[in-house]
């Protein structure tokens, strides 16, 4: 089984709306939402949900007042400022380490569960799907999206598929790295504004830093067709292919509010532009596809970059 | 006054109104919360300094001292510690720095050192708007630390502009957790709505007073304005769809330097968040 993650550092670059365009050209895959506190692949894919799951993350401390003396060690010893000084715990500053439960001389504090999202095995029109919700301010949005890979390939397993498309989140930080480690192939949407390269080369980083192959694809290229041929310049540089431009249109938009992906708004569509623009995701898909199968087991990534001299 | 730019969904424009917004005012400061992914100096072009390292504490095990009792791995609830049966293994870059395994080795074999998560940098003297920004290093979890330091750099007696990362999770409520208000921008999309709605979510939950402003407006349909005007939430502004603006911010210019009219559409924007507090400081009154 292969696993794909779809990622771009900054966020409305395209991810969703292309991880759902591939969603209806991929024969035999699961669909993985892992942009947990913001998922939005399920306005396109309306998931008829099959199990959910409450997801528990990390614990919340939680002060009994009866036994409490006030001695004051348990916001002495916590390091992120979670009690109060009316010895109350903030749910949202506290990272659920337990200090404050070795410290107390009272035993009065304890341990609590604490609900942080909801983890859904479903089935669209299109396969079946991953997906979850973070409650919201949650700490642990890493391990809710492991969960969420961890469901989508249970499903893939039921339902005898071969690869898993992840929707990944944007940014660098604990979802992203949840969202890519031990995948076959990262694609990076890209845009060619300043923020668009900059955002780029930090993922392009981070996928370097637990080595996984990666390619690119630039949204809205013509925005500014400069930028756009400094990224393919850069990329071919570092040995990273670019698989394609698509250019800027308002069709993701419009498939977006018929609920539909861009594939399946195309094929009612009469404009010529759209219908190219459609191609041009197919040709992007066909490419991923035979990277896929080109990739043979575990590669290592493009190693040692040198991103700070472009 | 503390204003913090945010929006559930990536991408919707929050640096831009960060910018376009802190340029259009005076003897304000600019924080750049987005952590991971940094861009307002991309728009500014300052040359930045570095305040100060973003550290975290991880444990090193003196192996000599450690009778391999298990209870720091028992206890540690993010699996930075793993029991061999000959010593201790150490994962440093899960570690969260609580300090609770050096507190239970009852061999005192468990000391801290330090660890770099980040770096908080800021512009040069006399850089208008005042700048800082923190930069989470790569293959860092710890998103929130880096965001908590970088705004103890608030001064209080001055206008601080927050921009906020994009989500709905913990690095999120570390940017907005102690703000006087929130705007929170979007684009009239399903995705963008429902995005919106998260966010309102956690505004609402954390009790902030907030605002919307509706970005490449004309793009989509009315959804938001139709929500916004049944829920009684104010539109700040509308910045409309228009190609002039996405080709200013892909070369990094803030529109508001290029575009007449916009500094007082801004300022307007200042004004209009002054008077709703105001409305909301007499209502408690």
């Amino acid at each position: 089984m292969k696993q794909l993650a779809v990622i771009s550092g900054k966020g409305g670059t395209g991810k969703t709306t292309l991880t759902a365009a591939f969603a209806s050209l991929a024969n035999n895959a699961v669909v993985a939402d892992c942009d947990v506190d913001a998922a939005d692949m399920h306005l396109i894919l309306k998931p008829r949900v099959l199990e959910k799951e409450d997801y528990c993350g990390l614990e919340v401390a939680r002060i009994d007042l009866e036994l409490c003396i006030e001695c004051g060690k348990c916001r002495k010893f916590c390091r992120y400022g979670a009690v109060n000084e009316s010895f109350e715990v903030d749910p949202y500053k506290c990272e659920g380490c337990a200090v404050c439960t070795i410290v107390c001389p009272e035993r009065a504090v304890s341990m609590g569960k604490r609900v942080s999202g909801v983890a859904f095995s479903s089935e669209t029109r299109l396969g079946p799907m991953a997906h979850a919700r973070l409650g919201i301010g949650e700490e642990t949005s890493g391990k809710l999206v492991s969960a969420v890979r961890s469901n989508a390939k249970k499903l893939a397993e039921q339902y005898c598929k071969d690869l898993i498309i992840i929707d990944g989140p944007p940014g660098t930080g604990c979802s992203a790295i949840a969202a890519i480690t031990g995948t076959d192939l990262v694609l990076v949407i890209s845009e060619p504004t300043v923020s668009g390269i900059h955002d780029l080369k930090r993922v392009i980083e981070l996928t370097a830093h637990f080595m996984i192959p990666i390619v690119v694809c630039i949204n809205k290229y013509d925005i500014n067709e400069e930028n756009t041929q400094m990224i393919e310049k850069f990329c071919t540089e570092l040995g990273i292919p670019v698989i394609g431009r698509l250019p800027y249109d308002d069709i993701a938009t419009k498939a977006m509010l018929q609920e539909q992906t861009l594939m399946e708004y195309a094929k009612n569509s009469e404009y010529i532009s759209e219908n190219e623009f459609a191609n041009r995701v197919l040709q992007i898909w066909a490419r991923i596809e035979k990277i896929l199968m080109d990739i043979q087991g575990k590669q290592k990534g493009i190693k040692a970059l040198e991103i700070n001299k472009l | 006054m503390k204003i913090a730019i945010a929006s559930g969904k990536g991408g919707t424009g929050k640096t831009t109104v960060s910018l376009n917004l802190a340029l259009a005012l005076s003897d304000v400061q600019l924080f750049d919360c987005d952590v991971e992914e940094p861009n307002c100096n991309l728009f500014l072009g300052f040359e930045l300094e570095k305040v100060e390292d973003v550290i975290c504490s991880v444990p090193v095990i003196d192996s000599e001292k450690c009778s391999i009792c298990k209870q720091c791995s028992d206890f540690c609830r993010y699996n930075a510690l793993a029991a061999l049966p000959t010593r201790i293994l150490v994962f440093p870059s899960l570690c969260h720095g609580c300090g609770g395994c050096a507190i239970l080795c009852p061999e005192e074999a468990i000391q801290e050192s330090q660890r770099s998560l980040g770096v908080i940098e800021k512009a040069k003297e006399g850089s208008s708007p005042e700048f800082y920004r923190g930069l989470l290093n790569i293959g860092e979890t710890m998103t929130s630390a880096v965001i908590k330091k970088l705004q103890q750099h608030i001064d209080n007696r001055k206008t601080a502009i927050i921009d906020a990362p994009p989500g709905t999770a913990c690095p999120v409520i570390a940017s907005i957790g102690n703000m006087d208000y929130c705007v929170l921008v979007t684009e009239s999309t399903p995705f963008g709505f429902h995005d919106l709605k998260l966010a309102i979510d956690i505004v609402r939950a954390i009790k902030i007073p907030f605002g919307v402003i509706i970005n490449r407006w004309g793009l989509g349909d009315s959804r938001v304005e139709e929500y916004c005007k049944a829920e009684g939430i104010s539109v700040l502004l509308k910045i409309p769809n228009d190609l002039k603006i996405a080709e200013l911010y892909s070369r990094g210019i803030p529109f508001v330097r290029e575009m007449p009219g916009w500094d007082e559409k801004f300022l307007g924007v200042f004004e209009a968040i002054k008077l709703q507090l105001a409305g909301i400081e007499e209502a408690r009154t």
